[in-house]
């Protein structure tokens, strides 16, 4: 059988859309999947359901060759036997337990020498030398998320479930705490499974997105597929984010970045070392569009292209470019009878630096 | 003793069950906490006397009849107390974050086991006065046992029955010193337990 999780479950609720999520992924050495929609879309019962802390009314799971769920069945594994890491939103961390205590306290089966080799390796792994006597409540909100995690890998999982890591933490924290995050996955060489609504996040952690909404999975692929070709006006409006395009900084100034993407350079907002890869986003209602150069603005960004698609869009027009890597622009109809854009029109694009988001990606 | 024993996983059961019918085991739970002593004595001794299968099963295996012995009063004690015991540790339980159970149960911790390495350490005050409550309250009972007991000297005398003879017997100045001891307990097993609940000496650490 392949190595693969497949998922398939009903669950309905009083007052709010059902949930009947299709799933299947292959997993391979460090696949990270994201479950990314908006919240109410049924990404987190999806989650504790892997986890086997939520018992959806009909369904089937199955992780790779074992079968943790089947209603029809009668099959139900406990969350105990299932060998998972799971890490809640709060992190819900023991009060009553030190951060050494924590992550031991999945390790009862071991002996006493191992387990303290255990907890060692976690501690230099997730950095957490010189807390380990300290209890949760006096640790920071990057800590204790260091801790979370190191808890739900001491006891070597086969799957890591994370709901919403970073959602916890404050925004500069979340932000540095993305890039530490992705990394540690990276090293872990685990398999999981992450669940978020925040789009920076789904790009940064994730192999693979699965884009869910009104309690269905509607699409699944790369994030750079979900997020420049939503299978349909859904995935679109969830994702939001309509040019996501790899690239690598090449100067870093003043806090803003310069990168180039296919030759074309771009400024946006800074934070990353020169030569490292990101992903270089940009909403559609963040491009302005201009018939021939008027001259100065303050945008930092001014694109030479040609339309390359026009994509009626209720009351506004997408406006596909071609400036040396394809941008979607959002204008109105007015707007784009006014500047003459049809196929082929040359235009130049503007987006000012704060609008060209770039994340952190791996290589 | 025996109260943490059956008031521990009754009131695990009450805060964790899902059971629609859940209401109808808590109320009869509560029921002591109305009931007249006597009402509750009388069933009790009817339940547990030779005519009825619970008593005759246990003369079968002990040789013996449970009304009138220590052994009855204990039963009866326990069934008299068990609100006492089983409120604060359904509260205690209640306020455990189900979050830390389910982390708890995740990390492949069975759910006996995180009931004693995770709900009970996280619910010492809860469960102290539960325990403490409950003994106090059965120190001192008096219908209950006057009813199922009897009242017979070193057997099933219990302190208040004591007092209340003393009384009959006009002997005021013994059922004043017992009176007296009576109340010093309880007074002193209550500030125990408000004292500990406003964590007065912070033995136990803050959540």
């Amino acid at each position: 059988m392949a190595a693969e999780v497949a998922i398939e479950i009903t669950k309905t609720f009083p007052a709010r859309a059902c949930i009947s999520a299709e799933l299947k992924y292959e997993l391979q050495q460090a696949t990270a999947l994201v479950l990314f929609g908006p919240s109410g879309s049924g990404k987190t019962t999806v989650l504790r359901s892997i986890a086997g802390l939520e018992w959806p009314e009909r369904g089937r799971i199955r992780f790779i060759s074992r079968t943790w769920l089947d209603t029809a069945a009668g099959i139900r594994v406990a969350p105990q036997d299932r060998q998972i890491g799971y890490m809640a939103q709060d992190y819900a961390l023991f009060p009553t337990h030190t951060v050494a205590g924590n992550i031991a306290y999945g390790l009862s089966a071991l002996t006493a020498a191992e387990r303290n080799r255990r907890v060692d390796e976690m501690v230099e792994l997730f950095q957490l030398r010189g807390l380990e006597t300290s209890k949760p409540r006096e640790l920071s909100g990057g800590q204790q998320q260091r801790v979370a995690l190191a808890r739900a890998v001491a006891p070597r999982p086969q799957l890591l479930l994370l709901d919403e890591p970073l959602s916890a933490l404050d925004i500069p924290t979340r932000m540095q705490l993305r890039g530490e995050l992705r990394t540690l996955l990276k090293r872990l060489a685990l398999p999981s499974i992450i669940v978020t609504h925040d789009w920076a996040e789904t790009l940064s952690l994730g192999d693979l997105v699965a884009v869910m909404g009104e309690g269905q999975v509607i699409q699944v692929g790369s994030p750079q597929e979900v997020f420049c070709r939503p299978a349909n006006a859904t995935v679109a409006q969830i994702v939001g984010v309509e040019t996501v395009i790899e690239g690598h900084v090449i100067e870093e100034a003043d806090g803003l970045a310069t990168v180039r993407v296919n030759g074309t350079l771009l400024k946006g907002l800074g934070g990353y070392a020169i030569g490292s890869p990101v992903f270089v986003c940009v909403r559609a209602e963040d491009v302005v569009l201009e018939q021939g150069s008027t001259g100065l603005t303050s945008a930092r960004n001014h694109l030479n292209g040609k339309v390359i698609g026009i994509i009626p869009h209720g009351v506004m027009v997408h406006v596909k470019i071609d400036c040396g890597f394809p941008l979607v622009a959002m204008v109105t109809r007015g707007a784009q009878q006014e500047l003459g854009i049809e196929l082929g029109s040359p235009v130049v694009a503007i987006i000012k630096a704060g609008a060209v988001h770039l994340v952190a990606r791996m290589e | 003793m025996a109260l943490l024993v059956i008031g521990l996983p009754i009131a695990y059961w009450l805060t964790f069950s899902k059971w629609r019918w859940k209401f109808l085991v808590e109320s009869i739970v509560a029921l002591p906490l109305v009931l007249p002593p006597t009402v509750l004595g009388f069933y009790i001794l009817v339940a547990i006397g030779p005519h009825s299968p619970i008593g005759r099963l246990y003369t079968d295996i002990v040789g013996q009849t449970l009304p009138f012995s220590f052994q009855g009063l204990l039963v009866a004690s326990i069934l008299y107390s068990l609100p006492f015991a089983v409120q604060p540790f359904a509260t205690a339980f209640d306020q455990v974050d189900r979050n830390l159970i389910e982390a708890s149960w995740t990390l492949g911790l069975s759910k006996a086991k995180t009931f004693f390495k995770l709900i009970i350490p996280l619910s010492t005050a809860g469960v102290i006065t539960g325990a403490v409550l409950s003994f106090a309250h059965t120190l001192g009972e008096f219908g209950v046992v006057l009813m199922v007991g009897g009242n017979i000297e070193g057997v099933t005398r219990t302190v208040s029955i004591d007092i209340y003879d003393d009384v009959q017997a006009l002997n005021y100045s013994a059922a004043a010193n017992t009176a007296l001891f009576l109340l010093v307990v309880s007074y002193a097993v209550l500030l125990f337990i408000y004292a500990m609940n406003r964590k007065v000496w912070a033995v136990w650490p803050q959540k």
